[in-house]
């Protein structure tokens, strides 16, 4: 190796390695300032709480060709109506529930967790609940006791975990909540309950 | 003076003495990683098999907190190994590294039976703090969150104290800026919050910026420290290269944090953004394979350490492999969206970590010993030879047939669950119940026992490689 050229100096690789650190380091942080702005509970893509005393649908957007969630019209979680701050309680509690558990080393969030179990981001709009009136108590009933309700050809079952109905409603509320995040369309094609029926 | 051959600790200086102690829960670990790994693999196929009693949730998490700590533990061992070799002067705060080690370990211990013994809690804080955070790959329990952080902030101030007392040189250098944002990263991950889209924002600062930028970047520091062991390659060579890996690791590894914020709600930008600067990410890979394979030419294969050097030479390839290609093959939005969450990050999750870091642990494990052993012959003709060849084969054929069976099933799963069903919950069962998804976990299954097989072998050698040895080792030129 000719030591003579600046190209090949180890003074002229150290400082870059500094300077591409520094600068995409700074990069990162004003992006992230940027993107904390918009994930923000309350914001378009992420909306406030209070979205489970709404009807939730997915709907193809045809200016993005992606599918989007859309907040309808009032339709409350078990039928009662909860204020802002009671709605961020009862999702919270479900989100700390769903830690608790440890759903994500058999369920994905969002995409992210373990393969073992179907992803849950936008399981409170599947269609294995069947119809809308009846999905928030077999959901609940399911996250209850799910050790004795085969559903799959596999033999595959979740395992009861001690999860009390308190815990299963507000677990309920926090996957309601999650549909309403704007995944950039991600599950690709999900076929939501048929909300209409 | 004890005879060549013969394990002794009066061949090691005091770092190298605490790197031992290190390797050895690393190791152990290792075949925790593996038993809970064959747990877990064994449920997709028979999944009665524990119900109830060590379900699959539980499996799966041992096996890669297992992982990560035994990969951690590999580093910090690796770090103490070179510190005093490489800064002329004797470790600042020895006592208070051995402290940490048992402290560190114990909390280990107490961890894993809270994980199989109490396993969930109810939905309150306290679950969080004392049982399980439930976050993927740091489930730790809060306490052991500020633990891991005193520790490994204990580490940081020995690293850099000893250079700092002693000399810098340019691997010291690069390891110490490592050793903060390791442990300024950790921090990210050690809060709750509600929002779900803020929750997994924060926590792949500490898994992407951990796995896929400040990871790489230490056992790039390793490298180099290995190469001058094992090959006697010089030190302006590698140091030169360790900053070039530097600045295109951190250069495309920090914004590459971006592919993984394709879906949980942020902006779109992080499409392109993430999109463009992953992309790169193979790049350095590409860098260090070249500058591996280039010196090992330039030496003539002349090794005083061949274990350790066909480990070296498994790193380079399966870091570029593993990481780099097979991170590659997923990461551009237009595939993610079809790929993410199934088994296709799991193929590229186990030939990572394993390609990435086990290979360069298992080197240092080989250069550790030998020296133990009054720095005995370890190149051709060593006497046993077949054991670390063996091990060496059966460990990487096992691991490329898991990745190639969860490929299989990977692609199955894209397209029937996720192009054609959409992702629905019986469009998952759909794909999971198909042949081709049960044949890939069949594989898997395997070549997990032919991974573990290779384990045994293993650690069989790393007891008996060099004991019946006498010659001392190769010396390799410098030049």
């Amino acid at each position: 190796m000719t030591t003579g050229t600046w190209w090949a100096s180890e003074t002229f690789w150290r400082k870059t390695a500094i300077w591409v650190t520094a600068g995409s380091f700074v990069v990162l942080v004003f992006l992230t300032f940027d993107s904390m702005s918009q994930i923000t509970a309350g914001t378009k893509r992420v909306p406030a709480y209070s979205a489970i005393n709404h009807r939730i649908e997915y709907q193809f957007d045809e200016k993005r060709h992606v599918q989007v969630p859309v907040i309808g019209a009032e339709e409350p979680l078990f039928g009662r109506k909860l204020t802002e701050q009671e709605a961020e309680a009862l999702v919270g509690k479900g989100k700390l529930t769903v830690q608790a558990k440890n759903c994500m080393a058999c369920h994905t969030l969002l995409g992210n967790g373990a393969y073992y179990a179907p992803d849950l981001t936008k399981a409170w709009l599947d269609p294995f609940w069947s119809s809308r009136k009846m999905r928030e108590e077999l959901m609940v009933e399911f996250i209850k006791d799910p050790s004795d309700k085969v559903h799959n050809s596999l033999g595959r079952r979740m395992p009861k975990l001690g999860v009390t109905d308190e815990e299963a409603r507000a677990i309920v509320a926090f996957l309601k909540w999650m549909s309403t995040i704007d995944t950039n369309g991600f599950p690709y094609n999900f076929k939501s309950l048929d909300q209409e029926n | 003076m004890t005879a060549l051959g013969a394990i002794d600790s009066v061949n090691l200086n005091g770092g190298q003495k605490l790197a031992i102690k290190y390797y050895s829960v690393a190791v152990i670990l290792f075949g925790a990683q593996i038993a809970f790994g064959l747990l877990a693999g064994l449920q997709y196929l028979i999944p009665d098999f524990l119900y109830g009693v060590l379900d699959f949730s539980i499996n799966r998490m041992v096996h890669i907190n297992a992982m990560v700590v035994w990969m951690l533990f590999g580093f910090i061992g690796s770090v103490y190994w070179l510190l005093e070799d490489e800064s002329g002067i004797p470790i600042v705060g020895l006592k208070l590294g051995n402290l940490v080690f048992w402290i560190f370990t114990l909390a280990v211990i107490v961890v894993v039976a809270v994980y199989l013994l109490v396993q969930v809690g109810p939905g309150e804080h306290s679950t969080l703090w004392f049982i399980t955070e439930g976050r993927e790959y740091i489930e730790a329990p809060r306490w052991a969150d500020i633990g891991i952080v005193v520790c490994l902030l204990v580490f940081f101030f020995n690293a850099a104290a000893t250079f700092g007392k002693g000399k810098w040189t340019g691997i010291g250098g690069v390891l110490v800026l490592d050793l903060i944002a390791l442990f300024g990263i950790y921090l990210a991950g050690m809060f709750y919050t509600t929002n779900i889209s803020v929750d997994q924002y924060w926590w792949w600062w500490v898994i992407h910026l951990w796995v896929e930028a400040t990871w790489e970047v230490l056992v790039g520091g390793l490298m180099a420290y290995g190469l001058m062991t094992v090959l006697g390659a010089r030190r302006k060579i590698v140091e030169t290269w360790l900053y070039i890996e530097v600045a295109l690791m951190f250069g495309s590894g920090i914004l590459g944090l971006g592919h993984h914020y394709f879906w949980i709600g942020t902006p779109e930008y992080w499409l392109s953004i993430g999109g463009f600067f992953s992309a790169l990410e193979p790049v350095p890979l590409v860098a260090m394979v070249v500058h591996a394979v280039f010196d090992s030419g330039v030496h003539k294969m002349r090794s005083s350490n061949h274990p350790a050097m066909g480990w070296l030479i498994a790193h380079a390839f399966g870091n570029f492999f593993g990481a780099g290609v097979w991170g590659f093959m997923h990461t551009l939005p237009q595939i993610n969206l079809f790929t993410h969450g199934t088994q296709w990050s799991a193929s590229h999750g186990h030939l990572a970590f394993f390609g990435a870091y086990a290979t360069i642990n298992i080197a240092f494990f080989y250069i550790a010993l030998q020296k133990w052993r009054g720095n005995v012959w370890m190149s051709g003709g060593l006497i046993g030879n077949w054991k670390w060849k063996w091990s060496m084969v059966l460990l990487n054929l096992g691991m490329v047939g898991m990745t190639m069976g969860l490929l299989v099933a990977g692609y199955e799963q894209s397209q029937i669950e996720r192009a054609i069903e959409g992702s629905t919950w019986a469009g998952y069962f759909a794909a999971q119940s198909h042949p081709w998804f049960q044949q890939g976990m069949f594989w898997r299954m395997i070549f997990g026992g032919m991974f573990a097989a290779g384990y045994v072998l293993l650690v069989w050698d790393l007891l008996t490689i060099g004991r019946r040895e006498t010659r001392p080792a190769l010396r390799t030129s410098t030049d």
